[in-house]
């Protein structure tokens, strides 16, 4: 083998002098077999109990989520048991009447008679007006925030959107009560019904400014931080390079928006506003406090209904007969399935489009 | 030509149009906001004095009176749900970041949480009330009636899923150059958990506690028909108790004005203390939540 | 004292990736040992399954065997026993973020449960002092946290924190390189001085520094040992053409 050219080493590994002071030599400590701390380290056992029981205790404890699930679903339904064998599935969309008066009757504790018709039916209204009014408001809000707002305002808007989404719905529902309602009462109502009265959507004939119109606005405000927040995110998801694709054809910025991220992120929107629509069901105390409580059927957006939220917060500590509080706990498992169902769709979409575990909307 | 023309100014006009719209939809977000916190601070900080700390309400029609047992009952209830939520969330999030990492398991855990912090509030309280509430279950002294037991209970529970998801995502942050330090040096996995991989992600995780906190601060239909309220001071955990946004929403529907007034000032107290967390909150994870890891 | 380390027919995976093929060779104690190769050769996973940092790895699988000292390190022993015995110093600093000098450098013993005050001072000095950094720290030890010292001295702080539990085997994966030159060579220093206490295997890309440090060395190759033999026969005459080629580099 010819050989080795000698340049890739400077000389051959000499032990070197060791060019450090005294301070820095090793201790004189006398060389043992085996130094106390080894001795002590060596007769520590491997700690294979403390490990299992560690990992059984985290186990657990993850497990209790899959048990607070199992053990809302049983209870709920467990205790549905009275209405569901007297009604079925009747429950939700039958139609009484009043013997008196022929009007359709839903809800009527006194005889027994129990339909979630006018709920299903207020939660629904008010949940689509909701997402009517925040989807626009919200997907603004986010392409704002995105892709035009001035670096120095983003952050201060993120922080308000956030602030907007910690505001308890109790804290919305006083507010709405007090000045959201008479608002509505004074100015808005009488504008709509003006206007838009020939759709039969705004009737005047409930003058307290309460009803399904005031429900979906106070919701729409409610709402309004997830759905931004979320669209935001999908977003902001999109790469640059799409954007930068679409600008480099001569689109205005609009355009740019509309063809690169929107059009990229449109599964993402979908989801948030699926979960906007999630969080619109189940939205109790601000509801409660605006919707009028009254378990009828109208066409009108003005008139006064209830949502099944807001009639489980309403009656059930009022409830007397066991058949009342069933109907009531049945309202509240049809509320849990519907979110569940709801929810979950949602996150797939959301998770489809950003690929991973996305916090909690920030 | 002409048509080109045309077409680009409908194109330009209308990427200003939507300019215009984008900031107004902005604009019309933003003032909600503004004009809530308004009203909270104009109605209710005037109401704000030490008897409203101090005492309990006064019989209904008189005036007077504050919200100290409202306060009070809120403490209690919150204090056993954190004692619930946080140990149970944090193990549960340990759990995901540190053993179940890919698996079905872990990632089934995950999409349930997620799912689970969407259900709707009242159904929780529901639950609690068929568990614990219901006349039907007596079989133990606490059960079977209402109770700031079965309050605290709802609210943990609905922390967990919280706690346990901002712990996975704090835990996460570690760098997996720290835990190998660790093993490298033969310490058991389990103090290694403990003792460096959380004490890292401590203020992330605290922050995650916070948050759970403030949301359940506020929350009211799971205390409906659990902790039902109560117009005394009360501490018993066996008892019913009163609470601040239960007694927000209870005075706000009633008929006296004295009842209203007290409303708005209890409603400033919890938003304040809601602004605070999530201020404190934003401040610690900007700052950069794991100070000094590489 | 160190101990030599024999390893027979040490075959690693990482899945479905045959990452370690019949790995048979024999470290001497109290010698620093380079493995030199090109990047992904299997030094690094070598290393690692010296004190079973490779089973950290969920589809990671090993056969054969190894022996530290008189322990067969796979079948006498488990895992976190033999990390006591076997320490390790990797190619990032990793000084814990949250603790102080002081208590990175006893962490190895504090966590063990090991808690006698003043032997803890002790240990500290001394494996501070033993990797070269008390001069720098010894005002700060509590107030300092390990993470506020510069790249060097963090990689000094970790190699105090591995000799501090007094292993047997010291194992350095590429200490310094992610180090400038000067840190680079005090680390090279203070190889020198502990290979007369400890059993040194040092995991490197730079050749010139396994000349500098080790007796002997190992040539890696696709994962395979291709030499095994005195840095000096390795540098100046190999024997396998494949080493010849890698140190006069035509290729790696």
């Amino acid at each position: 083998m010819a050989p080795v050219p000698e340049i890739r080493i400077s000389q051959p590994p000499i032990p070197r002098e060791a060019k450090v002071n005294d301070e820095r030599r090793l201790p004189a400590a006398p060389v043992v077999e085996t130094s106390p701390i080894r001795q002590y380290l060596l007769s520590r056992g491997n700690s294979a109990l403390a490990d299992r029981i560690f990992h059984l205790l985290m186990v657990l404890c993850a497990l209790s989520i899959f048990a607070i699930v199992g053990l809302i679903a049983w209870q709920l339904v467990m205790n549905s048991q009275l209405t569901w064998e007297k009604f079925g599935l009747g429950f939700f969309y039958k139609t009484f009447k009043n013997p008196i008066t022929n009007e359709p009757l839903f809800w009527d504790p006194v005889n027994e008679r129990f339909s979630a018709l006018p709920f299903v039916y207020g939660t629904l209204v008010s949940s689509f007006l909701a997402l009517l009014i925040a989807v626009p408001l919200g997907v603004g809000l986010a392409i704002f925030l995105t892709e035009m707002s001035p670096r120095a305002l983003r952050g201060p808007l993120a922080f308000l959107t956030e602030l907007l989404a910690a505001i308890p719905s109790v804290i919305y529902g006083l507010w709405a009560v007090f000045v959201l309602v008479p608002l509505l009462r004074e100015y808005v109502n009488p504008l709509f019904v003006r206007v838009f009265g020939w759709t039969g959507f705004f009737s005047d004939d409930n003058p307290t400014g309460l009803g399904f119109f005031a429900g979906g606005v106070i919701l729409s405000i409610m709402i309004l931080p997830i759905i931004s927040s979320l669209t935001r995110e999908v977003m902001s998801a999109v790469p640059h390079s799409q954007r930068e694709a679409v600008l480099a054809l001569g689109a205005t910025r609009w355009e740019m928006i509309r063809m690169g991220v929107l059009r990229n992120a449109r599964i993402g929107i979908v989801g948030a506003i699926i979960l906007g629509l999630g969080r619109a069901l189940g939205e109790t105390m601000a509801v409660t406090m605006v919707i009028g409580n009254t378990p009828e059927i109208h066409r009108s957006l003005l008139s006064n209904g209830s949502s099944m939220a807001a009639v489980i917060a309403n009656e059930f500590t009022e409830a007397v007969s066991d058949m009342h509080r069933t109907a009531l706990i049945e309202i509240g498992l049809a509320l849990f399935i519907v979110t569940i169902i709801v929810n979950a769709f949602a996150q797939l979409l959301v998770w489809a489009v950003t690929r991973g575990t996305p916090s909690q909307a920030h | 030509m002409k048509g080109e023309n045309f077409r680009s100014r409908i194109r330009s006009f209308t990427d200003r149009a939507v300019t215009v719209l984008a900031i107004l939809a902005t604009a019309l977000v933003v003032t909600p906001l503004v004009v809530i916190f308004g009203y909270l601070i104009f109605k209710g900080a005037s109401s704000l004095n030490l008897d409203f700390f101090t005492k309990i309400p006064k019989p209904e029609g008189e005036s007077g009176g504050g919200m100290a047992n409202a306060i009070v009952g809120s403490g209690v209830l919150l204090g056993l749900a954190s004692a619930i939520g946080v140990p149970i969330g944090i193990g549960g999030g340990v759990f995901l970041a540190e053993f179940g990492r890919g698996t079905k398991l872990a990632n089934s855990v995950r999409f349930t949480a997620d799912v689970l912090n969407g259900v709707p509030s009242i159904v929780m309280g529901l639950a609690a009330y068929a568990l614990i509430v219901s006349p039907h279950v007596n079989f133990l002294p606490f059960l079977g009636h209402f109770s700031a037991f079965s309050g605290g209970i709802a609210l943990g529970i609905m922390m967990i899923p919280t706690v346990c998801r901002t712990t996975e995502e704090m835990l996460l942050m570690v760098p997996h150059a720290v835990r190998e330090a660790a093993l490298g040096l033969g310490v058991p996995n389990w103090r290694s958990v403990l003792s460096i991989t959380l004490k890292t992600a401590s203020p992330g995780i605290i922050t995650g506690c916070m948050l759970a906190f403030a949301r359940v601060a506020g929350e009211t239909a799971p205390l409906l028909f659990t902790a039902l309220g109560n117009s005394f001071m009360s501490t018993s955990l066996n008892q019913p108790i009163e609470a601040l946004p239960l007694q927000i929403y209870v005075y706000a529907l009633s008929p006296y004005d004295d009842q209203h007034r007290l409303a708005w000032a209890g409603a400033l107290v919890l938003i304040l203390l809601i602004v605070v967390a999530v201020s404190l909150v934003r401040y610690v994870t900007s700052r950069g939540v794991l100070k000094g890891a590489s | 004292m160190g101990v030599g380390i024999e390893v027979t027919n040490l075959n690693a995976w990482y899945g479905s990736n045959h990452t370690l093929q019949d790995i048979t060779l024999n470290i001497p104690a109290n010698h620093a040992t380079a493995l030199i190769g090109p990047s992904g050769c299997g030094k690094s996973t070598f290393v690692r399954c010296l004190n079973r940092m490779h089973e950290t790895n969920p589809i990671a699988r090993v056969t054969g065997s190894v022996r530290i000292g008189d322990l067969d390190i796979y079948n006498d022993a488990k895992p976190v026993q033999v990390r006591r015995r076997v320490g390790m110093v990797f190619q990032r600093p990793n000084p814990f973020p949250t603790m102080s000098i002081y208590d990175n450098v006893a962490s190895g013993l504090k966590l063990n449960g090991y808690s006698n005050r003043r032997v803890l001072d002790e240990i500290v000095e001394r494996s501070l002092k033993n990797s070269a950094l008390w001069d720098e720290v010894k005002d700060d030890l509590k107030k300092k946290s390990g993470a506020s010292l510069s790249g060097g001295q963090q990689q000094r702080l970790c190699i105090a924190r591995a000799l501090a539990v007094d292993p047997e085997v010291l194992l350095m994966d590429e200490p310094a390189s992610a180090l400038d030159p000067v840190s680079t060579s005090k680390i090279e220093d203070l190889i020198f001085q502990l290979k007369t206490q400890y059993t040194i295997v040092i995991v490197t890309h730079n050749m010139q520094q396994a000349a500098r440090v080790a007796e002997k060395t190992g040539f890696f190759l696709n994962g395979r040992m291709v030499e095994f033999d005195s840095t000096h026969k390795i540098f100046t005459n190999p024997s396998d053409k494949r080493t010849e080629d890698y140190i006069t580099g035509r290729f790696g």
